[in-house]
C-alpha cells in the first residue's frame, strides 16, 4: 500500500526504510504539522476523520500518478486519523529517486493533491472554546470558496502567466 | 429502493449520526440530497459536495439501484 491511515504516530524510521533502494541517491520526504492558528483563530487541538474505503484508492492513485509523472523510485503518504494535539504529524510524504530534483517535485505533488482530492476532514478546536470543520463552516457562507482553497498553486501558477503577459 | 448512507465530518453531526439505511424513491444522488437537505437542513449545498456510489466517485445523475452506499462528500481538509 502506497498510501495508508493510522491512528497512531506515524513511525517515520519504518516509512522511510520502505523507500529503501539500491538505484536510490536520496530521498525527500514533506512532514504536515498541527499548527496554533488557522485563519486569524488560536488552534489548541485537532481532529481528522476520513471516509478511508475511498480515501485508500484515491491516494493510491494520487501516488501512482506521481510514479508515472517523475521518474523516482518509490513513494509513500501515511496520514494520521483522530484526535493530534499542537506539533503532531498529521501527514507523511516520502519519495525516493536517483536524483533530488525529481524527488522533491513528486513529494510536493503528492501533498498537494492530497490535500485537494483525499476525503478527509479537520475539526480545529480553539482557544476561545469553539470548534469548526475546515473549508465546511466558512464555505457555508460564502459557496465561491469551497473547491478554490488547497489549490494556492494553481493560482499563483494563473498569477505567473499573467505577470508574463504583461 | 432501500440505500445505505454514510455521513461524515460537518454532515454527520448536522444528521446527527454516521449513517442510516434509508426507504426512498429518490433516482439519483441529486434528487437524494435535495430529499435529505429537507429533512436535516444541511448548510452545505449540492454544488459544494462530491458524491461517491459504492465507495467510488460518481455522477449527480447516476440512477441509483437498491442496495447502493451513498456519501456525500464535503470540501476536504486532509494534510
Amino acid at each position: 500500500m502506497r498510501f495508508r491511515f493510522t491512528e497512531t504516530v506515524i513511525d517515520t524510521m519504518q516509512a522511510r526504510s520502505e523507500l529503501l533502494d539500491p538505484g536510490a541517491g536520496g530521498y525527500a520526504s514533506f512532514e504536515g504539522w498541527v499548527r496554533d492558528h488557522n485563519e486569524g483563530q488560536q488552534v489548541v487541538g485537532l481532529e481528522y476523520e476520513a471516509f478511508q474505503e475511498l480515501a485508500v484508492k484515491e491516494g493510491e492513485r494520487i501516488v501512482a500518478e506521481a510514479l508515472l509523472r517523475f521518474p523516482v523510485k518509490h513513494a509513500l503518504c501515511i496520514h494520521r486519523v483522530g484526535a493530534l494535539g499542537l506539533s503532531d504529524m498529521a501527514v507523511w510524504v516520502g519519495v525516493s529517486s536517483a536524483h533530488r530534483g525529481e524527488a522533491f517535485d513528486a513529494c510536493r505533488f503528492i501533498i498537494d493533491e492530497v490535500k485537494y482530492r483525499v476525503p478527509i476532514w479537520k475539526k480545529e478546536h480553539y482557544r476561545s472554546g469553539d470548534s469548526g470543520w475546515v473549508n465546511c463552516e466558512r464555505c457555508a457562507a460564502a459557496p465561491e470558496d469551497a473547491h478554490d482553497r488547497g489549490r494556492d498553486h494553481e493560482h499563483h501558477d494563473g498569477a505567473a502567466v499573467l505577470t508574463v503577459r504583461e | 429502493m432501500q440505500l445505505k448512507i454514510h455521513y461524515y465530518a460537518l454532515m454527520r453531526e448536522q444528521a446527527g449520526r454516521s449513517e442510516e439505511t434509508l426507504d426512498t424513491f429518490a433516482d439519483t444522488p441529486a434528487d437524494l440530497y435535495r430529499e435529505l437537505l429537507a429533512r436535516y437542513g444541511f448548510t452545505l449545498s449540492s454544488e459544494q459536495l462530491k458524491v461517491a456510489v459504492n465507495n467510488e466517485f460518481s455522477d449527480w445523475s447516476r440512477p441509483l439501484k437498491e442496495g447502493d452506499a451513498v456519501v456525500f462528500i464535503p470540501p476536504v481538509a486532509g494534510g
